[in-house]
């Protein structure tokens, strides 16, 4: 068996004083492409944010092991450096700070934590101009001001142009397909596929089916109320496509 | 700001000279009357008509009341100003044996804004023993300037060398009776920079008052005048990054500019003066008042300023654009914490036909910092053509601070156009943690998203300078959030 990435263990979560998690248990290991699906308000994106250490998103109870230690205990940007990687559901504009000075600004911030020598500006171009080529984008993303302008799918194209540099041991992506027309799914899914490798975990978390035809699971699970009412493989994202959430449910009690 | 070595090497040289010379000190008791006046004056050796134009302006500013100076959104308890040594001759301050002398707070800046030891050294009153061969940097420096018929020099020897050029343009821009801080400034200022650029001379350098460190220790009253002849060109630079203490806390500068035909004077400050305590004990009160008038056709002043310290700054560069086609800039970039008070901006008032001016002003204010931008565009009924665009926005970071906006327009000719933008803005967490989710920790992401609001105005500053002033602002908001 290939290494442990992700344990979970009944985790417990509340936002504003509400339970929103309610033992959660998933264990991802190394290689492996997990989609997690289910109704609006079960718990999905409280799930991302946790796994991130977003403010305001308090545990309870339970574990979150990464790589063997402890996640919960690190901060967000640790969580980062260590390789736990979010794409946001909505991404963040910040109005003057160059994209491509953010985003060498954060690999040089990985790098610099794993013991890696930072790229200088011209290595990071060359870098961020390959990658952007890959994921179909305009050199011209790379010149703006982060998201600030962007397209709901630029904004989306843009994440995984951040993953794919950031290289993460997991990518979190928190519905990174909902908003994207069909052609720029495939770019991104794409960009998501080649990122995928025998060390490298994701974690997908989707309203629908399509985006795992591109990027097809090797596990899918299903949240409902806050806990993983039923897993399966691949099938099981077509059957609730197809049937909808009531008979997990039902099924679940 | 942190100089090539050769300069470092020639300002240490100015200081060594000074430590071995070791005057004797030269105060004048506490207190303010025409008799003080007269000294400092003969002191200076002053001639006769700057002593009168001195003991115009005292007499005036008796009959004025530093009440009505206090317009401005900032609060200070009353100075007493006869409690104040009005004439302190040039001394050598303390030196200290090593920089382990230093306050450790001092010190960790310094490594922070990442300025060399010898610097640090020099900015710190350490007494610096190496000894360094810089008397042909000094040299290069004035013969390049003396051959293209520059003159740069502290204000007192220009009144000895230059005394028609002192005479014809002191006063001319902000007159004696301006206001109540540009009055008492004019009565008892001790030194500052005197710079005359000649018709059709670019100075090939930034002149920067760091060039005289030894000399730029003028005190609180200092006064600089800086003259661009018909077509000339002067890019000047004042102040410095590293954080700097005085035991006066009361300042109070006057600046004058003076564009004539063709000519542009730019002139960019970083201002990082103590700030006093994270509780709003002591730090600096500045009161400066800057003018500049392009008063020829064609003329161009643009004024830059990064404001980071003093408890208080009241400060409004201004443009008098009385040449036709004539233009005026403002970029301004104020950053309050814990208890800063800043109550900045400008004036641009347009005279001549077709004049132009542009403000932005960026103000950031954190901790219980209070952030004032006040500024006033005024076209007069003959400026046919003006045109300005001023754009003010404020960045908040936490809650107890506070920035307000009073932009003043008075248009008398209606062929104006004005446009007005301003915007507040806070940092909000969903920013900071989308940087921290890529690996930046929440102080660099401030910084990041502090650095992205005022890059408008750091453009404007010579590179050297932005870098640092970007550095500069990581420091000053450093434990602002999180």
């Amino acid at each position: 068996m290939s290494e442990l990435v992700l344990e979970i263990q009944d985790l417990h979560a509340r936002v504003d004083a509400k339970p929103i998690l309610r033992g959660v248990d998933l264990v991802i290991r190394a290689g492996e492409v997990h989609a997690v699906m289910g109704p609006n308000g079960s718990g999905k994106s409280t799930l991302a944010n946790v796994l991130a250490g977003r403010e305001g998103y308090e545990v309870t109870r339970g574990s979150v092991r990464f790589r063997g230690k402890d996640l919960l205990a690190l901060t967000p940007e640790e969580r980062a450096r260590a390789g736990v990687f979010l794409a946001f559901q909505y991404p963040v504009e910040i109005p003057g700070v160059g994209n491509s000075y953010f985003m060498k600004a954060s690999l040089n911030a990985v790098r610099t934590s794993r013991g890696q020598p930072p790229l200088d500006a011209i290595d990071f171009l060359a870098l961020v101009k390959e990658k952007a080529k890959q994921l179909e984008m305009d050199q011209a993303f790379l010149n703006r001001s982060v998201n600030e302008g962007f397209s709901g799918g630029e904004k989306k194209r843009n994440e995984i142009l951040q993953m794919s540099l950031l290289e993460p041991t997991l990518a979190v992506l928190d519905e990174t397909d909902s908003g994207l027309d069909i052609d720029a799914l495939r770019v991104v899914a794409n960009g998501v596929n080649r990122l995928r490798s025998p060390e490298r975990s994701v974690l997908a978390i989707t309203h629908y089916q399509r985006l795992l035809e591109y990027l097809v699971p090797d596990h899918t699970h299903v949240l409902i109320g806050g806990r993983i009412a039923k897993s399966g493989d691949r099938s099981l994202a077509l059957e609730l496509e197809k049937r909808g959430y009531a008979w997990v449910e039902a099924e679940a009690g | 700001m942190s100089a090539p070595s050769d300069i470092t090497a020639l300002t240490e040289r100015e200081y060594q000279a000074g430590f071995t010379t070791a005057v004797e000190s030269d105060t004048v008791p506490p207190g303010l009357d025409e008799r003080v006046i007269a000294l400092i004056s003969e002191k200076k050796g002053e001639p006769e008509w700057l002593l009168e134009w001195r003991l115009k302006a005292f007499r005036r500013w008796l009959e004025m009341r530093e009440e009505d100076a206090r317009w401005a959104k900032v609060t200070f308890p009353k100075i007493d100003y006869q409690a104040i040594s009005y004439y302190s001759a040039p001394k050598a301050a303390k030196k200290l044996a090593s920089m382990d002398e230093v306050d450790p707070e001092i010190r960790k800046t310094f490594e922070k804004l990442g300025i060399p030891l010898s610097e640090q050294k020099l900015l710190a009153g350490v007494a610096v023993d190496a000894v360094f061969d810089s008397v042909s940097v000094a040299t290069t420096f004035k013969a390049k300037l003396g051959e293209l018929g520059i003159v740069f020099c502290s204000f007192s020897e220009a009144v000895k060398s230059h005394p028609e050029l002192v005479q014809r343009y002191l006063g001319s821009v902000v007159p004696y009776s301006d206001n109540f801080f540009a009055t008492l400034n004019s009565a008892v200022f001790t030194d500052g920079s005197f710079v005359y650029v000649p018709k059709g001379v670019r100075c090939p350098m930034e002149l920067s008052t760091y060039f005289r460190i030894n000399e730029a220790k003028t005190g609180q009253f200092e006064r600089t005048l800086i003259v661009a002849d018909e077509g000339a060109y002067v890019s000047y630079l004042e102040g410095c990054t590293a954080p700097m203490r005085d035991e006066n806390q009361l300042h109070a500068a006057v600046v004058e500019l003076v564009a004539l035909d063709d000519a542009t004077i730019k002139y960019s400050t970083v201002q990082n003066w103590y700030p006093g305590d994270k509780e709003g004990r002591g730090g600096i009160y500045n009161f400066v008042t800057k003018r500049g008038a392009c008063r020829g056709a064609r003329s161009k002043i643009s004024w830059t300023q990064v404001e980071t310290g003093s408890a208080i700054t009241w400060k409004y560069p201004s443009c008098i654009l009385q040449g036709n086609d004539s233009v005026g800039e403002f970029y301004s970039v104020a950053v309050t914490n814990h208890f800063q008070q800043a109550d900045t901006g400008t004036k641009m008032i347009h005279i001549g036909r077709n004049t132009k001016s542009t403000i932005v002003s960026k103000g950031i204010a954190a901790g219980r910092g209070q952030q004032t931008y006040r500024g006033l565009v005024e076209i007069h009924q003959k400026a046919t053509g003006a045109r300005n665009h001023s754009q003010c926005d404020s960045l908040l970071l936490g809650d107890r601070c506070g920035a307000h906006t009073f932009p003043y327009l008075e248009a008398r000719n209606a062929s104006a156009q004005i446009e007005h933008e301003a915007t507040t803005s806070k940092i909000s967490d969903d920013q900071l943690f989308y940087c921290r989710q890529r690996g930046l920790s929440s102080e660099d992401a401030v910084n990041l998203i502090v650095n992205g609001f005022c890059k408008e105005v750091f453009r404007e500053l010579p590179m050297e300078f932005a870098v640092e002033a970007q550095k500069l602002l990581g420091v000053t908001l450093e434990g602002a959030v999180g």
